[in-house]
């Protein structure tokens, strides 16, 4: 990958790469006048997979909402690939929390992976074979072909989070920006959902992914946001993840230094 | 006699009046019933009950208007308009509220329901104080008043039961995402206030037909209790919001019959007591969640796991004593059975043919013996899966597989063997993996 050509860690609007897949200038989210989000200005490369990484609160998932419209925003400009959302929208693919949903909701899996073609299908019309068998093999690709037919409530947590994560690859887009993907599932299925990413971006996509697990940030990905309320860094995760930023992202709290330092260790481990 | 003769006569829509009040009423049990689906996903139920009860002044003030215009101020059309306006203002009134106070849905409906139908019914006391007699019937829309359809009030349900219909299988796709995420809909470019609108407006249009049959108290029943009785019988939105319409259906038909040969009983009354019941025949015998199916499968489950933990602690003291037979007290400390679950762990292997009762001694019969190193083998495949593949404690590894073996496909198994087939097994089990499958 290539390094991003303004200094680490320094925020400054005008200098936007109109290449980037994901360019947010001046960013500012507030729930209730009290901002979460403070100026947030950074780019995404396209073809990387980029790390959102932050203590709880400090904004992670709002930045996503934010960009694809799902929060209002108090000021700021988001673009994807150089242009506003609504305009590329359908190159655009969205993993929610598994928790912001009801899985006692009569639909099968099948059923929640076709919501993916949705975007181009429009309004009226119906899912049609077509769109069942795209589902059928994001399915497979995720290795939940046997599960198709299963109402949702009956997946363990890991198959819904791969449920989801299906419904996304369905969409067949250019940028996906996920949202803790890998929250309480087990080891087998993060190596399964890490592989499903990398696959992707092997494709060409953007991945932007809101991670919490410091461990394997470096291991994961390329690209790291450093985020609590601001941006802290952002850029290659060799030149970004460093301990200054990491302290300065979480404070000076010990037991994450400690994390940190088992990642600055699998960074000095030659690729 | 007689009383078989009409109710036959009555269920087969042998008289005019009748078969106008059940056809009519039975298209707003379908239409109920469809979009009563929708606002339960869409967990909105209650939102119909606010729409309804704000309808009242609406319906009041439509009269006043008509009266003052010099109209009969019976114009049953004049009376729906204004209930559907008022009924919009209230459905419309919510989401802003919401927005602008940061109040919870709950308390807004509630203030909305209050406030509307007290107006509705301060209005409906000035009218009551006016001269003449016109006002009077005002009232049924309270409590309905099914008898009294007649030809055009069944054909103005029939149209608006038709068009929901036709907008539910049009834009249905969109209202399921909607109800079950409504972020990823936004997030591809769904409009949800939209779709919200469109579905409040449907609540709004079954509301106000529906008026006039059960009354603006009881048809939130009809628009609740059809889809959570469907939601017993299927895990498919489809299928849910079909049955719900049928169960809608089928309740008002049996309902306004029943009203019809007694015409003492209320029909809106006995039409949502028809739907209660059938409600709570869904509960107890649905298929998907009932309370017998649940009760059967957990009995089922109960009945599995203690033959395999019998035949299991049989195989284990049979090999840690070399014996071919046991006793019930050789059993007993194996695991934290009482007495009474022994025996009655035993009785059931008897019945099932696993063991044979030999004095007080038990043995395995053939084919329990088949059952019993079948059981023990799939347990320690587990223990070996979970210490080779899934990085947990082996010190913790016995109790989790106890449950989770009983979950475990006959493939998964077989699966499990061909990739760990080539470890060694820590137990030097005498029942190698291979074997007795």
């Amino acid at each position: 990958m290539e390094a991003s050509t303004r200094p680490e860690g320094i925020a400054r609007g005008e200098e936007h790469d109109p290449t980037a897949a994901l360019s947010i200038h001046d960013l500012t989210v507030a729930y209730d006048r009290r901002p979460v989000l403070w100026d947030v200005d950074l780019d995404v490369p396209a073809g990387c997979l980029s790390a959102i990484v932050g203590p709880n609160g400090a904004g992670k998932s709002t930045l996503i909402k934010a960009c694809l419209d799902l929060l209002p925003r108090v000021s700021g400009d988001v673009r994807m690939f150089g242009l506003p959302w609504r305009q590329v929208r359908n190159r655009v693919a969205y993993v929610p929390q598994r928790e912001t949903v009801d899985w006692d909701f009569p639909v099968s899996a099948l059923d929640v992976v076709a919501m993916g073609t949705y975007g181009r299908l429009g309004w009226l019309r119906p899912v049609g074979k077509k769109q069942k068998r795209a589902a059928m093999e994001a399915l497979e690709r995720v290795d939940l072909v046997e599960y198709a037919h299963r109402q949702i409530s009956q997946l363990s947590g890991g198959q819904q989070q791969r449920v989801f994560l299906a419904r996304a690859l369905v969409q067949d887009a250019d940028l996906y920006l996920m949202d803790e993907p890998f929250a309480s599932v087990d080891a087998a299925t993060e190596r399964a959902i890490v592989e499903v990413l990398q696959t992707l971006r092997a494709e060409g996509s953007t991945l932007v992914v809101v991670h919490h697990d410091l461990q394997t940030v470096a291991e994961y990905f390329e690209h790291v946001i450093l985020l609590n309320m601001r941006v802290v860094a952002s850029g290659p995760m060799d030149s970004t993840l460093t301990a200054d930023n990491l302290r300065d992202t979480y404070g000076g709290r010990l037991t994450l230094l400690e994390k940190a330092a088992t990642a600055l260790g699998q960074l000095a481990q030659p690729k | 006699m007689t009383l078989a003769i009409s109710m036959l006569d009555i269920l087969l829509l042998g008289d005019w009046n009748t078969r106008v009040v059940v056809i009519g009423t039975a298209m707003l049990g379908i239409a109920a019933g469809v979009v009563g689906t929708f606002l339960v996903l869409r967990k909105r139920a209650l939102l119909g009950d606010t729409v309804s009860h704000a309808m009242l002044p609406g319906v009041v003030a439509a009269f006043l208007v008509i009266q003052a215009f010099g109209g009969g101020g019976k114009s049953l059309i004049g009376l729906l308009i204004g209930a559907a306006i008022a009924g919009t203002a209230a459905a419309w009134a919510i989401p802003v509220l919401r927005r602008s106070t940061g109040l919870k849905d709950d308390a807004i409906m509630g203030i909305v329901l209050g406030g509307g139908f007290g107006l509705g019914i301060a209005l409906l006391g000035v009218a009551q104080s006016l001269p003449g007699g016109n006002q009077a019937g005002l009232e049924s829309f309270i409590y309905g008043r099914t008898a009294s359809m007649v030809q055009a009030d069944a054909i103005v349900i029939g149209v608006t039961a038709f068009i929901t219909l036709i907008i539910a299988a049009v834009i249905g796709k969109e209202f399921r995402l909607l109800c079950f995420d409504e972020s990823f809909g936004r997030a591809i470019g769904r409009r949800e206030g939209l779709l919200d609108m469109g579905l409040m407006l449907l609540a709004v249009a079954v509301t106000v037909v529906g008026l006039q049959a059960v009354g603006l108290i009881l048809v939130i029943a009809l628009l609740i209790i059809p889809a959570v009785a469907a939601r017993f019988w299927t895990d498919n939105f489809v299928r849910m919001v079909i049955l719900a319409g049928v169960i809608g259906a089928v309740a008002c038909w049996i309902g306004s019959s029943i009203s019809a040969m007694a015409p003492k009983l209320p029909a809106g009354s006995i039409i949502v007591l028809t739907l209660t019941a059938l409600f709570a025949i869904s509960l107890v015998c649905g298929t998907k969640r009932g309370a017998l199916q649940r009760l059967v499968r957990s009995v089922g489950l109960r009945a599995r796991t203690g033959r395999q933990h019998l035949l299991r602690s049989v195989a284990e003291v049979m090999e840690l004593n070399s014996t071919s037979t046991w006793s019930a007290k050789d059993i007993l400390p194996m695991r934290s059975w009482s007495h009474a679950r022994v025996r009655a762990l035993h009785r059931a292997g008897l019945r099932r043919g696993d063991i044979r009762r030999d004095g007080s001694e038990f043995e395995l019969t053939a084919a329990g013996r088949v059952a019993a190193d079948r059981v023990l083998r799939n347990h320690r495949l587990w223990e070996l899966f979970l210490i080779r593949h899934a990085d947990i404690a082996a010190s913790h590894v016995d109790r989790d597989a106890d449950f989770v073996e009983h979950i475990l496909g006959e493939d998964l198994v077989i699966d499990l063997e061909r990739t760990l087939a080539g470890e060694p097994d820590t137990h030097q089990s005498p029942h190698p993996l291979r074997s007795g499958a």
